[in-house]
């Protein structure tokens, strides 16, 4: 369907090779885009767009039935990021697929820009505004379940942070997800450990979180959410069982890919200053250069 | 028709509001229900078993029902979300205000047994914030229906609305307060008796306690003018106008807290228009409020006809002044 075609290669095995190697340097690619468009509008979600990109990347790039031609079909898979602050992410994405020109991002947060902080419809290929926490799994659980009713093949994927679990909207819809088996609902967990404040576990214990979804009757898997290949297959094959809802644990790190960023919680909606975007794109630059096949 | 007549034929909103909507739903597969463990006191249980396949069950989560109304209604289906109002509007107020306004997916919001219905359950089943919290968020109508006929044809109404609307929903049984033929329309308040002296300004079930008031005062030579503003927004900012200039003096009525609900919108229409006139809102106190039936409940804050006919006459004296 969305897959990325390569005419010289005919051995399945090295065409899959070569779309992960291409994922792999988008996923630096759009590193770069996010921390640029970060940097230009002086505001941002930098901790957790870097974390999350990969599994966009994932998603847009060879899982989700969607195009800005499609948009509008009521066939089209729908994505919801629940964790709405990591727009940025989802921006650069969404403008690599077409759905906008990415020079509309010069305009991120600007006075009166549709790109505002935060996911909104006004934005070709969004389809719910999110901001507020614990919002979209019930939303995302609501069109799997008209999906179902009119026998519509589509799917429904929600991207949950980790720091979000907290909010007890979201156990209300993982019950009813199951109650009613929406196995045309995943859930992706962008586990990266830390919230706001900082730890997740020093903050609101979220473990066993694996555990806790099996408890509340989703099928689990837990990934590596920064293994472009890991994440391919792991979100390919879902559902991971009939008549029950996914959910991909995906183990990831906050400020993925600029080291000075990794994992430290002020991150979270930090802009680099001049000097720390030059470090920054000086490591990103050197990433792209190794990933060059 | 005489008092002990309309009363035969009266119907709770509520009754007539499942009754249209299962009606409508026979014709439309795609029109859903969704509740929170309220079907029994959303008279819906007849609707569940007619249309097993057109109700969804969230269980007791309301913030759960918005969320999972506004996915349905992203996909196109046309969904009426019911809980009681108390609970609707204030453990989902950010699902309301995120997930069907600020999202514009066009979910009808139910409240049903609003206002002081549950009466002498208390004020955790009191909803007396609604309207306020409602009117300050951009893209929801509000809709609360004063009789049988203006429910129904407000069911009807919303079914077909492309963007969020809120209806409010009493259980107890209301008097006809309009003619055959009236017609109906949302933004449009209706007349309920004709008038010049002094103008009720009312909403829900609190017309027909206005329309006593306006019988009580006929009595004493005064004509009442009564009008029923079933849509609190947007405002018949035209009628209320018209009803300051041609009575003078003007009460409005609400099952509602006297912050925010419909008597401060009038409020506002008036003085930004230049137009001053003696002017009551009556509703509920800022301050816990007595329990009881809910008639014994309005009445004591004076919501009867004899204690909007007393505020009428004071504020007739002061209008003479
Ligand atoms: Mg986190």
């Amino acid at each position: 369907m969305m897959m990325p075609c390569f005419k010289q290669r005919t051995d399945k095995k090295r065409k899959e090779a070569d779309l992960d190697c291409l994922l792999h340097r988008k996923s630096i690619e759009y590193r770069i885009r996010l921390l640029k468009y970060i940097k230009n509008a002086r505001a941002g979600h930098t901790g957790g767009s870097l974390s999350c990109v990969d599994i966009l990347n994932v998603l847009y790039n060879c899982v989700l039935n969607v195009s800005p031609e499609t948009a509008d079909d009521p066939r089209r898979d729908r994505y919801i990021q629940s964790k709405g602050h990591s727009v940025e992410a989802l921006y650069v994405v969404l403008a690599d697929r077409g759905f906008f020109p990415e020079s509309d991002l010069e305009t991120l947060c600007r006075f009166r820009s549709p790109y505002v902080g935060h996911p909104t419809r006004k934005i070709r290929g969004i389809e719910h505004n999110t901001g507020a926490l614990g919002h979209g799994l019930a939303f995302g659980a609501g069109a799997a379940l008209a999906g179902k009713m009119d026998g519509l093949g589509y799917r429904v994927f929600v991207l949950l942070g980790d720091g979000e679990l907290a909010e007890g909207s979201n156990w209300e819809s993982m019950m009813t997800a199951a109650h009613y088996g929406l196995d045309n609902l995943t859930a992706i967990v962008d586990r990266n450990q830390l919230q706001i404040t900082g730890r997740t576990e020093e903050v609101c214990a979220l473990e066993s979180l694996v555990d806790k979804f099996a408890a509340f009757g989703w099928s689990v898997r837990e990934v590596d959410g920064h293994d472009v290949t890991a994440l391919r297959k792991v979100l390919s094959s879902v559902p991971f069982e009939v008549g029950r809802p996914s959910v991909v644990i995906a183990h990831t790190v906050k400020g993925k890919g600029v080291s000075f960023m990794e994992n430290d919680a002020k991150w979270h909606h930090g802009v680099p200053s001049d000097e720390e975007y030059e470090r920054a794109m000086e490591e990103l630059r050197a990433q792209l250069e190794e990933a060059e096949p | 028709m005489s008092g002990a007549a309309a009363m035969e034929t009266a119907k709770a909103n509520l009754d007539v509001f499942s009754e249209t909507l299962l009606a409508l739903a026979r014709k439309n597969r795609n029109i859903l229900v969704v509740t929170s463990d309220s079907r029994g006191s959303g008279k819906l249980v007849p609707f569940a078993q007619a249309l097993p396949g057109q109700i969804v069950e969230v269980g007791i989560a309301e913030q759960n029902l918005v969320g999972i109304a506004a996915g349905l209604a992203s996909a196109g289906k046309i969904v009426f979300a019911v809980s009681p109002g108390s609970f609707l509007t204030a453990r989902s107020l950010e699902q309301i205000k995120n997930d069907v306004c600020y999202s514009d997916h066009p979910v009808k919001l139910v409240g049903i047994s609003s206002g002081v219905s549950y009466g002498a359950l208390g004020s955790t089943h009191h909803s007396l914030h609604d309207l306020a919290v409602l009117r300050a968020i951009p893209n929801c109508t509000i809709v609360v229906p004063a009789d049988n006929f203006e429910t129904a044809e407000a069911v009807k109404a919303a079914a077909e609305m492309p963007h969020p609307v809120f209806l409010r929903f009493g259980k107890r049984p209301m008097p006809p307060l309009h003619r055959p033929g009236t017609k109906f329309t949302v933004g449009k308040s209706l007349l309920v008796r004709r008038g010049n002296d002094i103008a009720f300004i009312a909403t829900g079930e609190t017309v027909v306690q206005a329309a006593g008031a306006c019988d009580l005062l006929a009595r004493e030579g005064i004509s009442a003018r009564v009008l029923s503003m079933h849509t609190v927004k947007p405002l018949d900012e035209e009628a209320v106008l018209q009803a300051a200039q041609e009575c003078g003096a003007v009460v409005t009525v609400e099952e509602h807290s006297c912050a925010g609900g419909l008597g401060e919108a009038c409020a506002a229409v008036l003085l930004q228009s230049g137009v001053s006139v003696p002017f009551r809102i009556v509703g509920f106190p800022d301050e816990e409020t007595v329990s009881g039936s809910q008639l014994d409940m309005m009445a004591y804050y004076g919501i009867s006809p004899e204690g909007l006919a007393e505020t009428a006459r004071t504020l007739l004296n002061r209008k003479r002044l």
